[in-house]
């Protein structure tokens, strides 16, 4: 599970240049970040503000190829260059997919940065 | 590490890239600032200086965009330099950042080796340029300053009309024999900054200062309204500040100085000589040759401003001078009329 959410090559050489212990911290600081942008995600998307939409995304992509997180920055990535979808419900599940994306990286950066 | 120990403003909304990105600085011995927007950082670098800023472009409250536009209006803060980190896609918002006077731009997740090389070449491109400033800031005018900088610091040569002037301490070594060394120095850089202001006033430039003696170009690079009259003004107001620093010497119950200057104008080749690092305005020829035997003359002939002929018939009818006639000058022949300035008239 750890290898299909976190790609490993990313994480070692993120840890090999800025350092592990740094790197522990800063998955404990994307783990206090993170849920907010989610979060902005929803709140955009329901309130349709479309720019807000995509900086939420453009945020979430950057941070999560960060860390390697491919298969979670690949939905973000998606979500700021199509934008907010005409049908919500089309974004709802594609948030919901986001959200199911990031539950399973954090639990593989968890395991991790644990060492 | 040439480069270390630069200060760096880091601005990203994203803290994670924030605190990243200052990390890979720190580990390549920089220091690094955060700002978590574009107003934010604008502030910051009203208030403190910084080396190099790494910018995102998406930024609630004020963007990348922005913040350039902002900097490119500020004359202090224009040549800060800017390499935006971004992980915007599309080659439309990197062109627009260039255009917008970003030196470069990296994209996020930003790869630690490009990053040192980006910032390292960014700095050494600055570090240059303020040397360069420096230099300019010390040695010449404004307006040489602009043609310098407009120029990119071209090293090329070419024949300018101008006129030269010498200038040196008379007896100085071996003033600076029986004096103590600190009294020497503090001496020197008193007369250099009476001197320079007296040549500056006039228009003149300063290109070279060895011991007590200094050369000073009128007219060239930049042309100047009558630069014998210039020249032979700040003469004058050269030998009026070192009279007024003579009382404040005899107040301290020091010896006064004397200097002697020369002064010739025509025909020279001019051009910025030296290395990129290290350039300055120089003036070789004839000319110069001549006002430098001058100003050598004006022991033996026991008066204080020299001048050629060039120098006077460009000179107005009232202008005092007491004529030399024809005298023998090394390396200069044939010989030339010499004339002295007479010291105390106002021009």
């Amino acid at each position: 599970m750890t290898d299909a959410a976190i790609d490993l090559a990313t994480w070692r050489e993120l840890q090999d240049t800025a350092g592990a212990d740094f790197v522990a911290e800063l998955v404990g600081t994307f783990f206090e970040e993170a849920p907010a942008m989610l979060a902005e995600l929803r709140r955009a998307r329901a309130q349709a503000d479309a720019e807000r939409f995509r900086r939420a995304a453009h945020s979430l992509k950057s941070n999560s190829n960060t860390f390697g997180a491919l298969a979670l920055g690949a939905l973000a990535r998606q979500l700021e260059l199509q934008g907010m979808h005409a049908d919500p419900a089309h974004d709802a599940a594609a948030l919901e997919a986001l959200e199911a994306a990031y539950a399973q990286a954090a639990a593989a950066l968890k395991e991790l940065a644990r060492g | 590490m040439a480069e270390a120990g630069a200060r760096l403003l880091v601005v990203d909304d994203n803290k994670v890239n924030r605190l990243l990105l200052i990390r890979t600085l720190e580990l390549q011995g920089h220091r690094g600032v955060g700002a978590e927007n574009g107003r934010v950082a604008l502030e910051m670098l009203e208030r403190e200086p910084f080396d190099l800023m790494l910018l995102d472009i998406a930024m609630p409250e004020m963007d990348g965009f922005q913040v350039l536009e902002r900097l490119l209006a500020n004359s202090r803060l224009r040549d800060l330099p800017v390499i935006v980190t971004s992980a915007v896609e599309g080659m439309d918002s990197v062109v627009r950042c260039i255009e917008l006077g970003a030196d470069d731009y990296l994209h996020k997740p930003v790869n630690p080796v490009l990053l040192r090389a980006r910032v390292n070449s960014s700095l050494e491109k600055k570090r240059l340029r303020d040397a360069q400033r420096e230099l300019v800031r010390r040695f010449a005018t404004s307006e040489v300053a602009q043609d310098l900088q407009q120029s990119g610091f071209a090293l090329g040569g070419k024949h300018v009309h101008a006129t030269v002037m010498f200038a040196d301490i008379r007896g100085f070594t071996a003033m600076s024999e029986t004096q103590p060394p600190e009294e020497t120095i503090e001496l020197l850089n008193t007369y250099y900054t009476l001197m320079f202001d007296a040549i500056r006033a006039q228009g003149g430039v300063v290109n070279q200062m060895i011991g007590d003696g200094l050369m000073a170009v009128f007219g060239a690079p930049l042309p100047i309204a009558e630069p014998p009259l210039a020249a032979v003004r700040a003469a004058l107001d050269m030998i009026e500040m070192i009279e007024l620093l003579n009382v404040e010497r005899a107040a301290e119950d020091k010896a006064p100085i004397h200097i002697g200057i020369g002064i010739a104008s025509g025909e020279m080749v001019a051009g910025y000589t030296g290395t990129q690092q290290r350039a300055t305005y120089t003036c070789v020829g004839r000319t110069v040759n001549l006002a430098a035997r001058l100003e050598a003359h004006t022991k033996e002939a026991q008066r204080t401003i020299l001048i050629d002929g060039d120098t006077l018939a460009a000179l107005p009818p009232d202008v005092q001078v007491e004529v030399l006639g024809k005298v023998p000058l090394k390396g200069i022949t044939p010989e030339v009329a010499v004339f002295s300035v007479e010291r105390d008239q106002k021009l």
